[in-house]
């Protein structure tokens, strides 16, 4: 008896490891072909390593990037925000309106459009969490309803007038060269980073997506949690708007069209799974800056819009598919 | 490593051939096999003498190899009589013919003593039910062997009696019944041959009258196990939990009881006569209309679980994975689930893993490392992690629903022994359980629940089966 409790162990301490690492190379897979592709454009582009062009990558992604951190929260519970992009728009024009139309210095503007994002998630939180509706539907009437707030507000014109620090987020630079808003990205990356491996709210939030029953019956209060989880979302995707509203010193009501589908795609593709219970702030990033390479990079090559397209869904069927085959295999390795 | 390793095994006609063995013994894996869900590394099947090639489960069926699962492989939103022919639809050039379909499903459903309409949808039907469903889909492919996978685990009693005539009414046709159980009082209840599986092999098959239950336990777990049921000699002390006049709409009605510290207090009645609806309620992981619950004296506002657990009350679920566990999380993160150790705003994580190493020794769970995925671990050791979780909220009364589904005859005595010692300590339990000789064995005091009403608490000198299962049925018409 002893003697077999001992193999076991030998042979379950290998399956342990080989999952600790799993969701680490899961990311290095995803890092993995982030240098490949970075690499590759080096080499078949002289546009693409210079100065210039990482600098615009680099703000680019930004957006992206801070919305992409709060869909991971909302993935890891299980659920979705489709509104990011419509609520994105609404912040940015609200903010830059707060400019314009009511004098508001910057700083309090870009707090202001942050507030608005938060409302929004607020109301699809209250949705999700106490009125019951599915994620998918609570989130998808968000996205109509802001966006159409958005035109209402501005009468479906872009809004300018703002001062020039104002493009400070989105445009700026400090210490000789490195993008403000890449700066800001990482910053609250690593915010997400703390909140999901050091916090309740991160742990709440990888428990409720993996056992929603078994987390309240643990005395979790999962309404409020879930909540502010897509209060979270809002939040940032009202951020994002404002670094967006900032990249072109003016609030545009229909940008963000579609972009919920990139940011979804940063996170599945940085190994978050809409299961819920998995995802990472890392991946996210890395997905995030993946499909940034691949669109700069097409631009650079002179590939079709249309194509870029298509080589983004390809990226997210392989990662996917990729993912799911190594969790099988780890799955069937420690039975 | 094989899951199931040079197994020869040979089923006869018109006989009920169990197959027995603790979880992981390669049962549910020889099924597989059989039935041509999954491709053998080696050996062979025959059917009726003729040698059987491996095409897939479609195949097996064809030959006449029926397979009921433990969860039952049908379509929710489609009616019994669709289910019945689902792949197989009467009818010609792609239209269906409704009318044979529906006289044919009668037929069937007769067969299995069945008597619901099969136009309605499969989701609107009990699970006792659903099950029959399944058997009568095997009779529709005229299944020569149906393979069934711990059929009574998610059964009551008298459903159970049931699904035993339906068994016996196949046999005296010639169907053979192969019967996957590690439930004792089962095997010797319907089986005619068992065949004892340990570690992927074969320990022996044997006539049932060749077996008594100390042999089978021994075959099954390969060693002795001296006592099932260890309970200790407890002292026991003051009311703990007064629980008075709960009621909730016509699931429980009026239900008091009270648990002393030292106490095992057991809940027997059939399913669905409100035992975990009652547990679930003094929780807070259901709102009740009206009553009060005390300890120490103390009355208690319970409006959601965090509040009973803030009070020192906790609930082990009958559904471990559904309810219990994070399934993705680590071994440590379930343990401190109820319990995050913080310090200033954050998790402690040094403190959780202390804390989770601590409980892994103090109740052997056997896991490689605590950060390990709870969801690869056996059920046993899951069982324990949620024990974990319970202690470490400092519990003073705590709710067992079915501690022991689903877990090695070797872990239960090792779960009964624990369940014991935390009586020991002092603290209330409440068991609940649908098997019997676990509550007779384990409990002070027996409480018995008859359609949403405590029927009667019976005190442990006056333990008899025949006097819980006559309070547990009165008043009740025989359903057949």
């Amino acid at each position: 008896m002893t003697d077999t409790g001992a193999t076991e162990e030998r042979g379950g301490l290998g399956a342990a490891l080989r999952e600790r690492f799993s969701d680490a190379v899961s990311q290095l897979a995803a890092a993995g072909a982030l240098i490949v592709v970075f690499v590759f454009l080096s080499i078949a582009s002289p546009a693409f390593l210079t100065a210039d062009n990482l600098f615009n990558i680099g703000s680019q992604t930004a957006v992206v990037a801070v919305i992409a951190i709060g869909m991971t929260l909302v993935i890891i519970t299980a659920g979705i925000d489709l509104s990011v992009g419509s609520v994105a728009a609404f912040a940015g024009v609200m903010g830059v309106m707060m400019i314009v139309d009511f004098g508001f210095p910057v700083p309090l503007a870009l707090l202001g459009g942050t507030l608005v994002g938060a409302a929004c998630g607020l109301v699809n939180g209250f949705l999700v969490s106490t009125a019951g509706l599915n994620p998918f539907i609570a989130t998808l009437g968000m996205l109509s309803v802001a966006r159409g707030l958005v035109y209402i507000f501005s009468d479906a014109q872009a809004i300018f007038g703002t001062p020039d620090s104002f493009r400070l987020l989105g445009q700026g630079v400090i210490a000789g060269g490195i993008p403000i808003p890449l700066i800001v990205t990482l910053a609250i990356a690593i915010v997400g980073f703390i909140i999901l491996s050091r916090t309740k709210l991160g742990r709440y939030a990888y428990a409720i997506g993996s056992n929603l029953e078994a987390a309240r019956l643990s005395g979790i209060p999962v309404r409020r949690y879930l909540t502010l989880v897509y209060v979270i979302s809002g939040a940032l995707a009202g951020f994002g708007g404002m670094i967006a509203a900032s990249r072109v010193n003016s609030g545009q009501p229909n940008f963000g069209v579609g972009l919920e589908l990139d940011v979804i795609a940063a996170a599945v593709i940085g190994g978050a799974s809409l299961f819920g219970g998995q995802g990472t702030v890392i991946g996210t990033l890395i997905g995030a800056f993946l499909i940034a390479l691949i669109r700069n990079g097409s631009v650079l090559l002179g590939v079709d819009i249309f194509y870029q397209q298509v080589i983004i869904g390809v990226v997210i069927w392989i990662a996917v598919f990729w993912d799911q085959y190594r969790r099988r295999r780890l799955a069937s390795s420690s039975e | 490593m094989l899951a199931v390793d040079g197994v020869d095994l040979e089923i006869l006609p018109g006989e009920v051939h169990v197959v027995a063995g603790e979880n992981g013994a390669g049962k549910s894996t020889l099924m597989k096999l059989l039935s041509q869900v999954e491709r053998p590394s080696g050996g062979e099947v025959e059917v009726s003498g003729e040698p059987v090639e491996f095409h897939g489960p479609g195949h097996a069926q064809s030959l006449g190899v029926a397979m009921v699962y433990q969860e039952f492989a049908l379509a929710p939103h489609l009616s019994v009589a669709e289910n019945l022919f689902l792949g197989r639809e009467p009818g010609r050039a792609g239209f269906i013919n409704r009318r044979s379909e529906g006289e044919e499903a009668g037929n069937l459903l007769r067969r299995v003593g069945l008597d619901v309409n099969p136009a309605r949808l499969v989701s609107g039907l009990t699970v006792a039910e659903q099950q029959r469903v399944e058997i009568a889909k095997a009779l529709a492919i005229d299944a020569k062997v149906v393979i069934m996978d711990e059929p009574t685990a998610t059964l009551a009693e008298k459903e159970i009696e049931g699904l035993f005539d339906v068994i016996r009414d196949l046999t005296s046709r010639g169907i053979a019944i192969l019967y996957i159980s590690h439930r004792l009082d089962e095997i010797f209840r319907i089986a005619d041959r068992v065949t004892v599986m340990r570690d992927g092999k074969i320990v022996d098959t044997l006539l049932v009258n060749e077996l008594d239950e100390d042999k089978l336990v021994r075959l099954m777990v390969g060693r002795e196990v001296a006592n099932l049921y260890p309970k200790p000699e407890v002292e026991i002390g003051d009311a703990l939990l007064r629980v008075s006049g709960v009621s909730r709409g016509k699931k429980l009605m009026d239900c008091s009881f009270e648990v002393r510290a030292g106490e095992i207090l057991g809940f027997a009645g059939l399913v669905g006569a409100g035992r975990t609806e009652l547990a679930r309620a003094v929780f807070g992981a259901d709102r009740k209309d009206s009553g009060t619950v005390e300890l120490d004296g103390r009355t208690l506002k319970i409006k959601q679980p965090q509040d009973a657990i803030n009070a020192g009350i906790g609930y082990l679920t009958e559904d471990r994975k559904g309810q219990g566990l994070a399934l993705q999380l680590g071994v440590d993160q379930n343990i401190t689930l109820a319990s995050l150790p913080m310090s200033f705003g954050f998790i402690n994580l040094a403190e959780e893993r202390r804390t989770a190493r601590q409980r892994r020794d103090e109740l052997n769970i056997r896991t490689p490392s605590i950060r390990r995925r709870v969801q690869v671990l056996s059920g046993g050791n899951q069982q324990k992690v949620v024990v974990a979780r319970w202690l470490e909220t400092k519990a003073r009364v705590m709710f067992f629903d079915e501690p022991a589904r689903g877990i090695d005859v070797g872990a239960k005595a090792e779960m009964f022994g624990l369940i014991g010692e935390l009586a020991k300590e002092g603290r209330g339990i409440v068991l609940i359980s649908s098997y019997l000789p676990e509550l007779l064995n384990m409990c002070d005091r027996i409480l018995v629940m008859n359609e949403g009403k405590v029927a009667g608490v019976i005190g442990r000198e006056e333990f008899s089966e025949e006097r819980i299962i006559a309070l547990a049925t009165a008043g009740m018409e025989e359903i057949a």
